[in-house]
């Protein structure tokens, strides 16, 4: 075990220049994934949490480009590579599992083949062996029969089974970073207990770090140990999981947070969030939150918002919800 | 209080057999599907009826039958007292219809995107040749958005705004009963929360009675006064959302619940349930659950249980008691 985070990323920033304005979809965001963990994004569609993920494995559409800041993979950069290089990379050493099971998997080609080819590509090892990983691969996500069905196509499995063999694929090369965009969203809640278990016993036992981006602060709250909120390109909090969601500090994660149903609240009347996340293109001027934000000054109108270094390390927020609890917990 | 939308025995097969001519050549059966099985309960005039399940349970089926969309294989709807199947007066049936709105998942597939939003609005109403002068302007500020958006076209919305936009339409021909179908999966969390507040306050105004479609069951708990829960077209359990969060007595429903995630559940080890949901056109005999339930025994394998009464709830287990008596709700 080494102090060096496997996953580092230093004021990144992704730009789409457009006709009319440069979009900013990351905007300087930093964090970092140690050995072992999970780290859930979260944020609303448009938050900016896929691009954040697709610009760590290197897979953003052009014309879409990483325009500032360093992504640091086991200590080494990884943002500058070349093409090829980066190839080596991905599927090696960050492997990803994607929201849709079918569309990411070939429907032409048998799952065993498709498994087999990422191991040939990245490891030093013969087509023989390779089938004998690739069974064992299926059997530890928990396939039944993996010897019999690993021949068998996509199309025979059914929606969860298709994501465990996608789980396979992703950790097939044991790649020391998983990027997980929302791995569950398209299941049924007692499969989507399933595959969290089993991306959470995989991770504690291979000692691979997550970034597990997704949408349901429910699965956060299980899953994640830290949990990083994404609010228009800008990280809006991060911390550790029971703190961020339990006390949160920055005004957007409290209304996020009121305005999810809970079984335990009952019929109350769910907190609400006025307005609605502002377009790439016409972010207000300050912080972006100011507009829907109960606790807005002027310096917040003014200034445009902190990162979360420049705070207290948590919430990038100039008027943080002052909590009584956490007071007393620090 | 009266129920106003009765619904009994309802049953809906689909037809999904290879074609005629497969058929004969390879010598295959006709194969059904079996969507809705003998489902049966009443929806009480001013609430909030949930339907909750899983993909292939049957929920949107149940919600198409109610609102006419697809017919019955077997059983009836009333709606006031109305059979729209069987009865024959035409014009009775045409005022239970007008009664009936529904309102769909996916905001940016259910409104036209070359029609003006006043037209849309207005649609349900100018088809039957009411007066349609300012409605849509007042409906959408009933809905919280500003009478100008009359004038504009669907794609100039964010997905939040076309859901309003869409129940400003369900809410055009004055209806007593809307059927809704996954009105907020679509929806980010805190757009969620605006429209499913909305919701509440327009069943507030206009005492309108809602049958809610769902898989959330957070969702559901918040929103309605009765929850059915589906599992492979067949009703398991009915009850108050506080009972069924409280003391769920279907095996289904406690697993259910057990593996919903929790937003207070940090680190939570659970042990993730068994299975998956059986094929509908072979489904198991007797109990649809059976193969996935700890407490399943010969006799689940043989006689599918009927609903029955079991403290202030409805279940169709033969081992409710057992089931009760050994759930434990989560920490």
């Amino acid at each position: 075990m080494t102090d060096i985070p496997v996953l580092s990323v230093r004021n990144l920033s992704v730009e789409i220049p457009t006709r009319d304005a440069v979009l900013k979809p990351v905007d300087q965001m930093s964090y970092d994934i140690a050995r072992g963990e999970i780290l859930g994004v979260v944020g609303e569609s448009g938050a900016g949490k896929s691009m954040t993920g697709n610009a760590v494995i290197g897979l953003l559409d052009r014309p879409a480009h990483i325009s500032g800041g360093e992504i640091l993979l086991n200590g080494k950069r990884i943002d500058n590579l070349s093409l090829g290089q980066m190839r080596k990379i991905r599927g090696r050493e960050i492997g990803m599992v994607f929201q849709d099971p079918l569309t990411s998997l070939n429907p032409l080609i048998p799952i065993g083949d498709q498994l087999t080819e990422t191991m040939l590509a990245h490891l030093d090892i013969g087509a023989a062996e390779a089938r004998k990983r690739a069974i064992a691969a299926l059997d530890e996500v928990g396939i039944p029969g993996a010897a019999e069905r690993i021949d068998s196509y996509p199309h025979e499995f059914s929606g969860g089974m298709r994501q465990r063999v996608v789980i396979a694929l992703a950790l097939c090369a044991e790649p020391s970073l998983v990027i997980a965009d929302e791995p569950t969203t398209a299941l049924d809640v007692s499969v989507q207990a399933q595959i969290i278990a089993l991306l959470r016993a995989l991770c504690r036992d291979r000692g691979t770090a997550v970034m597990l981006i997704t949408h349901d602060m429910g699965v956060i709250a299980e899953t994640a140990d830290r949990v990083a909120v994404m609010y228009a390109g800008r990280l809006a909090e991060i911390g550790p999981v029971a703190q961020v969601l339990g006390h949160p500090r920055h005004p957007y994660t409290e209304g996020l947070m009121g305005s999810t149903p809970a079984a335990s609240r009952g019929k109350q009347r769910l907190h609400q969030i006025p307005g609605a996340m502002p377009r790439l293109g016409h972010l207000p001027k300050g912080c972006a939150f100011h507009p829907r934000c109960p606790y807005a000054q002027d310096d917040c109108k003014r200034d445009p918002g902190p990162t979360t270094e420049a705070c207290d390390g948590r919430a990038a927020c100039w008027h943080p919800v002052e909590n009584p609890d956490v007071k007393a917990a620090e | 209080m009266t129920a106003l939308v009765t619904v009994r025995d309802l049953t809906r097969r689909f037809d999904v057999s290879k074609p005629w001519l497969n058929r004969v050549i390879e010598r295959l059966p006709k194969r059904k599907l079996v969507a809705v099985s003998k489902v049966s309960f009443d929806i009480e005039e001013g609430t909030t009826y949930a339907l909750v399940g899983e993909s292939g349970s049957g929920k949107s089926t149940i919600g198409k039958m109610l609102v006419g969309l697809l017919d019955p294989s077997e059983g009836a709807v009333e709606i006031e007292g109305v059979n729209l199947d069987t009865e024959p007066d035409a014009a009775k049936i045409d005022a239970v219809r007008s009664d009936i709105q529904m309102i769909f998942q996916d905001p940016y597939a259910s409104l036209n995107p070359r029609w003006k939003v006043r037209d849309i609005i207005v649609e349900p109403v100018a088809a039957r040749g009411g007066d349609t002068e300012g409605m849509a302007e007042k409906l959408l500020e009933q809905v919280g958005l500003s009478a100008d958006d009359a004038k504009k076209f669907p794609h100039e919305f964010s997905g939040g705004q076309r859901q309003r936009i869409c129940i400003a339409r369900a809410l055009a021909s004055e209806p007593k009963f809307i059927v809704c179908d996954e009105p907020t999966s679509a929806l980010d969390v805190s757009v969620q929360a605006q429209v499913l507040n909305l919701m509440s306050d327009l069943k507030e105004d206009f005492g309108l009675t809602y049958l809610f479609i769902s898989h959330d069951l957070t969702v559901v708990t918040h929103m309605a006064d009765t929850v059915g829960v589906l599992y492979l077209g067949r009703l398991v359990e009915e009850a108050s959302p506080e009972h069924l969060n409280a003391r769920p007595a279907h095996p289904y429903t406690q697993m259910l619940l057990d593996s919903a995630p929790r937003l207070d559940g940090f680190g939570r080890e659970i042990a993730p349930p068994q299975g998956e949901i059986p094929d509908p056109i072979n489904p198991p005999a007797g109990c649809a659950f059976n193969p996935r339930c700890p407490l399943a025994i010969d006799r689940c394998r043989t006689e599918r249980p009927e609903l029955r009464q079991i403290d202030g709830a409805r279940v169709a287990c033969h081992r409710a008691e057992e089931a009760i008596a050994q759930y434990s709700p989560p920490e």
